[in-house]
Formats: structure tokens, C-alpha cells, sequence
């Protein structure tokens, strides 16, 4: 008897503590999401091995273009996540920056030449360039909201206006078309790996950010400055270099973000490439269920946010949503699934349910 | 006192950009006016002169105009307001080729003030009509507001010659308008894809930001089309709006549902660019004789060298050489017709040149 009661309440205490897991709200939206496709249309989980035109093997299936299409995203969300927490604040110069670091990497493959026969410098080489580039910006936006105290969104609404021509400008407002099949391995297939190179990259950054929030300290200060940032001080952190420090992470995300982005096309459009990005990237900041206002953060939330909005886009791409009602599908959901995992809503929804239990425990 | 030094820090950074984003703009057109300012003083006293016959013998007064300059080294002067350069390839050919047209040699001289937004534009409206320029072209960020700056030329009797965008105002404030006309190239896509002879017509459709005069133009004929024939189907109609990335997930999306197609009509080049790099992973052939006909717009260079190598299979030429038409109606006065409407072609993969590449790529 007082076992099964014992069994009961862990049960129900194991149920509790899932629900009030960050990582709640996001993976249940993407199980809800998963479910809704399994009944109308089971063959949205089907991937089937098929070959490319190069003769290689490939695997395709909605599976895989949500995992391959949501890998820039994820990238992005990670840099999105410390910034947020230590700054409160959010970058909105996202997209503008990959524009930029994406058109470094092209002039430097290109060499100053719109259509060269062979690459001018070592693709590694342009990528380096691209992330010293895109951390000075990072920097840039870090030091303005972390020295001069200006708003995030204020301080990065100069490089989210000025981004786009700077990126045109580096490669003198040409559009270079890189014709080496090497350079679409980042953003396609490497030729026997039948998995899209994003993936790769996407995971590797996650167990990059993985180890360096256990080996280190960053998340621990990145929390306190978002928390309390005079209290930190007090406690010997330097709040300033520690914002700047998330704003440079971010910049790094850019980076590899930018050379997948112009890898999955071999050129570049300076007014359309990432259009949006930065919105989708604070989206799934948001999803996670993390403060926007700062403090504390859980990564692997924002990251499985990330994949939530791709599933959905992918979703209304399957179904065929007309053009013009697709953004108004996804706004209805959004705007449900921010509102669910919204902190606050969360307290409201936990005090209900206490004073539930409170009320049962009295009858 | 460290807040107050930030706060003062902070004012000036504000202060140093917003600076440096209007000197950006207002620079060119002040530096490039300047060296017209000496033939100011005698080309206003002949401009008002030239005007006033012009109604009567519309086509000797530009003639003598025409002639003028070659003579007495006198130039036109123009004041030329166009968009960001940076805003599309197009705009960016269409920038280089005024620039390389209104010259010094070719008897003009030419300022520009370039902006997206229409206040912007309609200040450096009101700025050239003060430097007294004799003809503003201009092509406007938005169709309304004008009434009243173009009111302003007239009286000062600056000429006004709309370029790329029409305007709502009336007929009589301007010269001319030269324009392209979306609706046709939709209708000489359409008409190219009929003259292919396909048995059935499986179109993914990728359609440009909604509401857009290209997207409109370019989609209606397509949807008229589609609606009139029995075999004409479109498979997957969405908007990727211009973008290669969003045109590739959603050709992917076609073929992971297993759909079948056999055209791809994508309104702009970068979106076809998209939807090849989706078929080429999937394995299915597109270009002369093969399973799919690939279909872009705007002739990009680079896109003709798809078509010169087979790759796709028709380009729509969106005209942005709009100078010559320009320099026509300067030289040899007003058209009939006050709104030109600009030849555009559509080239077919077969029958591209090398030559209509370094041509009509932009």
C-alpha cells in the first residue's frame, strides 16, 4: 500500500520535473509537429538512398532536409543564446553578418575575380579570413552594447542596416559564381558520404559549445552577468568582457553560418542571402523557453527550438501552404508556442496546478 | 561622471554614423554637381527658351539642343535619382550603364543621388531643381507623393523623364516614362514554354516577394495559362521570395513528396539557380533534352552561361539599359506615346550566342 503510494508520487514527481524541463516545451512542439505529419502523411519519415547527378550517394526525405536546412539555424541559435543571456538583449544584425562574412569568403576564393577558373586561395584560408572578419564585427556590436551601454538591438540595428553594402562592397557589388565542385561540399554532399555536410558542421559546433560550457566557466559567468550584472562585478567578474566575449562567440557562429549559406549555392545575392535569419534565431532562443531579458540559459533548448522551426517551415513546404497565407500559419504558431514557454506563463501554469494539489490534499 | 562621459560617448558614435550614413548619399550628388555649376548661368538662360518652343516645334527645338553641345562644348545637365545600386544585380547594371551613357563626352553632365526611400528621393528632387539641372530622371522608390515636386519642376522648367517606375501623377508633369513592361515578359515566357510542345505541363512554380510588380507580372501570365489549359498543372506554386536557398528547400520538398514535374518556372535567376542545385542532388537531368526545363529571369551572366552550356533552358530578359531610350528622347524629343516601353527578349538555350552573353548579361 504505502509502496504504491511511494511509486505514485515519484512517478508523478518524475512527471513534473519533465515538465518543468526547459527542453520540455520545444521537444513536445516537435513531437506535436512529428505526430500531426505521422497522420496526415506517413511518408514524411521516409529517406530513401538515392544518387546525386555527380553519381554519389545521397539520402533524402523531409527528415533529412529538416536536419540539413536547420543546421545554419542551430549554429546560429548557439552564439544567439549566450548573447542573449548576458546582454538581455538580442542581435538583429545576424543576417547582415552573414552577408558580410559570406561575401569575405568569396572574395577570397575569388581573388577579386567575379568568375575565376580555379580558387586564388585555399578554402580553409577563406574561412579563417571570414571568422576574423565576422568576430570583428561581433566584437564591434559587443563593445558598443557592453562599454557604451547602448541597447543590443539599438547597437546592432547600425550593422543590420549598413551589413548588406558592406557585403556588396567587399566584392565591389559583383556576384562571383565559384565553379569549383570542392567549395559545394560545405553546404552539399562530400562525395561518398551520403549525409549533408551541414549536418556535420551543425554537430560539431554543438559538441564544440558543449565542451566549452563544461570545461569552462563561461556558462557560469555569462549567467551572472545576465542575472546581476553589478553583483558580478563585485565578485570579480568583468561583466563588460564577458558581453563582448558572447558577441564575438557569436560572430564565430556567423561565420561558419555564412560559408554553408554561400557553399549551398557557390555565389552569393547580397539583398536576399539570410533574409530573416536573425528573427528565426531569436525565435528559437525564444522557443527554448530562455529569458529573453538575460540570466540563465539552457543551450540544447535553443538548439532544439531552432529545429522546431524548421520542421514547421518544412511542414507548411510539404502541405503546400499558398504563398501569401504561409507567414500567417507560422505567426499562429509561433505565436502559441512562445506564449506556452514564456516564463511567466510557466509560474502562472505552476501556481494553478500547486493550488490544484493544495486544494485536493485539503478534500 | 562615468555615466555622463558614456552618454556623451555614446551621442557621438550616434552622431558620427547617422553622419556618415547621409554623407554617403549627399556626397556624390554635391561633389558631381559642382563642376556643372560654371555652365549653370548660360545653359538656364536656354533651357526655359528651349522649353517654351518646344510645345510648338517639338521637333526642331531638341534637334538644335542635340547640336548645341557638340558646338560650344556646352553639356546637358542631368539630375539623376535611382535606387540603391546594391539592391539587385539589376539595379547594379542599370547604375553602370547611366553612368556610362550620360558622359562627358557624350555631351552631358550628369549627378546623382541615389536612396530607397521616397522623402530621400523627393529632397534630392528639390535639390536638383535648385541647381537648376535641365532634365531630372528619375525612378522612384514609391509610386506616390510626387504631385507637388514635380509641379516644382515644371514651373522651373526642369524636364522630368521617369525611368524603370512609373509614378502617380499626371501625364503632363512628365516627358516620358520609360518602363518595362512585366506583363509581356510573362506572356513571352509563357508563349516560349507552349512553343516547347510538351504532352502534359507539370510546373513548379516559384514566385517572387508577393505583390511585386515583376512577381505579378511574371506570375499572372503563367496562372491565366495554367487555368485555360487542361494540361497545363501546377504542382507546387510558393514564393521563395527571390531567394536561391528558399527556391532550393522547396524543390526538395517537391521531390521528397514524390511529385511529379517537368518545368521549373522560377521568376528570377537565383531562384532557378535554387531549384537546380535540388534537382542536381536528387539525380534529375534539366536542361536542353532532358526531364526537366529550367526557366529563370533577369539575364545574369552567369545564368546565360547556363543556358549556353544547356544546363536550363530559357531566359527572361528584365531590360535595365534604359539610357539609350533616355538619350533618344533628350536628343530627339518628346514620343508620341508618353510611356516607352522598353524591348525585352527571351533567350531560348538553343539558340543563345556567345555574343548575346557578353551582350545582354547583366
Amino acid at each position: 500500500m504505502a509502496n504504491s503510494e511511494n511509486a505514485k508520487t515519484s512517478s508523478a514527481s518524475f512527471l513534473k520535473n519533465l515538465v518543468r524541463n526547459q527542453c520540455f516545451i520545444p521537444v513536445a512542439a516537435l513531437l506535436l509537429l512529428a505526430v500531426f505529419n505521422l497522420i496526415a502523411d506517413p511518408s514524411f519519415f521516409r529517406i530513401t538512398l538515392g544518387y546525386n547527378s555527380a553519381g554519389n550517394p545521397v539520402l533524402s526525405g523531409f527528415i533529412i532536409d529538416i536536419i540539413n536546412n536547420g543546421s545554419e539555424l542551430a549554429i546560429l541559435a548557439i552564439g544567439m543564446t549566450l548573447v542573449t543571456a548576458a546582454s538581455g538583449g538580442q542581435d538583429i544584425s545576424v543576417g547582415a553578418a552573414i552577408a558580410i562574412a559570406g561575401s569575405v569568403v568569396l572574395r577570397v576564393l575569388c581573388g577579386g575575380n567575379a568568375r575565376p577558373e580555379t580558387l586564388q586561395a585555399p578554402i580553409i584560408v577563406a574561412f579563417l579570413v571570414a571568422c576574423v572578419v565576422a568576430m570583428l564585427f561581433g566584437a564591434f556590436n559587443g563593445v558598443l552594447v557592453a562599454y557604451f551601454k547602448i541597447q543590443p538591438m539599438i547597437a546592432t540595428l547600425i550593422l543590420y542596416t549598413a551589413g548588406r553594402s558592406i557585403a556588396a562592397w567587399i566584392n565591389n557589388n559583383e556576384l562571383p559564381v565559384i565553379s569549383d565542385p570542392k567549395f559545394a561540399y560545405f553546404g552539399g554532399f562530400i562525395p561518398g558520404i551520403p549525409i549533408p555536410t551541414p549536418c556535420f558542421i551543425a554537430i560539431a559546433c554543438m559538441i564544440v559549445i558543449g565542451i566549452v560550457l563544461k570545461v569552462t566557466n563561461l556558462r557560469l559567468y555569462t549567467q551572472a552577468v545576465g542575472i546581476n550584472q553589478s553583483s558580478s562585478k563585485l565578485n570579480g567578474l568583468n561583466p563588460e568582457m564577458i558581453k563582448v566575449l558572447a558577441f564575438v562567440i557569436l560572430g564565430l557562429c556567423v561565420a561558419v553560418a555564412g560559408l554553408i549559406k554561400v557553399s549551398r549555392v557557390s555565389s552569393i545575392n547580397y539583398s536576399v542571402i539570410a533574409k530573416d535569419i536573425e528573427m528565426d534565431a531569436i525565435l528559437a532562443v525564444a522557443l527554448g523557453g530562455n529569458a529573453l531579458s538575460g540570466g540563465k540559459f539552457n543551450m540544447a533548448a535553443s538548439i532544439i527550438g531552432a529545429f522546431v522551426i524548421q520542421c514547421l517551415t518544412t511542414t507548411l513546404y510539404k502541405f503546400g501552404v499558398s504563398s501569401t497565407a504561409l507567414p500567417a500559419y507560422k505567426a499562429v504558431v509561433v505565436i502559441l508556442l512562445v506564449v506556452v514557454s514564456a516564463p511567466t506563463v510557466r509560474e502562472y501554469l505552476n501556481k494553478i496546478s500547486q493550488k490544484m494539489k493544495l486544494s485536493k490534499e485539503v478534500a | 561622471m562615468k555615466r555622463k562621459m558614456a552618454v556623451l560617448l555614446t551621442g557621438a558614435m550616434v552622431m558620427a554614423t547617422l553622419a556618415g550614413c547621409g554623407g554617403g548619399e549627399a556626397a556624390p550628388a554635391a561633389e558631381t554637381a559642382a563642376p556643372a555649376a560654371e555652365e549653370e548661368a548660360s545653359a538656364e538662360e536656354e533651357a526655359p527658351a528651349a522649353e517654351e518652343e518646344a510645345p510648338a516645334a517639338e521637333e526642331e527645338a531638341p534637334a538644335e539642343e542635340a547640336e548645341a553641345p557638340a558646338a560650344s562644348g556646352e553639356l546637358i545637365t542631368l539630375g539623376i535619382i535611382n535606387n540603391d545600386p546594391n539592391e539587385s544585380g539589376y539595379r547594379t547594371a542599370n547604375d553602370a550603364d547611366l553612368k556610362a551613357t550620360f558622359t562627358e563626352e557624350n555631351g552631358y553632365s550628369a549627378s546623382f543621388a541615389y536612396s530607397m526611400k521616397n522623402d530621400e528621393q523627393i529632397a534630392a528632387a528639390q535639390k536638383f531643381i535648385q541647381d537648376g539641372v535641365d532634365y531630372l530622371l528619375l525612378s522612384a522608390a514609391d509610386t506616390s507623393g510626387w504631385d507637388s515636386v514635380l509641379t516644382d519642376a515644371q514651373d522651373a522648367g526642369v524636364q522630368v523623364i521617369l525611368f524603370d517606375r512609373t509614378i502617380d501623377a499626371d501625364e503632363s508633369l512628365y516627358l516620358a516614362s520609360i518602363v518595362s513592361d512585366m506583363d509581356k515578359e510573362g506572356e513571352t515566357a509563357v508563349n516560349w514554354l507552349e512553343s516547347q510542345g510538351l504532352e502534359t505541363y507539370n510546373i513548379i512554380h516559384l514566385q517572387g516577394v508577393m505583390g511585386s510588380a515583376a512577381q505579378e507580372g511574371r506570375s499572372g501570365a503563367l496562372q491565366a495559362k495554367a487555368d485555360a489549359e487542361a494540361n497545363w498543372n501546377i504542382v507546387e506554386q510558393q514564393t521563395a521570395e527571390w531567394n536561391a536557398e528558399n527556391a532550393q528547400q522547396i524543390v526538395q520538398s517537391v521531390i521528397s513528396s514524390g511529385k511529379e514535374f517537368n518545368v521549373i518556372y522560377a521568376e528570377n535567376d537565383d531562384m532557378a539557380k535554387g531549384a537546380v542545385a535540388a534537382l542536381d542532388a536528387a539525380n534529375i537531368s534539366h536542361g536542353v533534352g532532358k526531364d526537366v526545363i529550367v526557366m529563370g529571369f533577369d539575364c545574369n551572366k552567369w545564368a546565360l552561361e547556363e543556358l549556353l552550356a544547356g544546363n536550363w533552358n530559357y531566359d527572361g530578359q528584365c531590360n535595365p539599359f534604359q539610357a539609350s531610350y533616355i538619350d533618344d528622347v533628350i536628343k530627339n524629343g518628346a514620343p508620341a506615346e508618353k510611356t516607352i516601353i522598353m524591348d525585352e527578349k527571351g533567350f531560348d538555350a538553343t539558340t543563345i550566342t556567345q555574343e548575346d552573353v557578353d551582350n545582354y548579361g547583366i
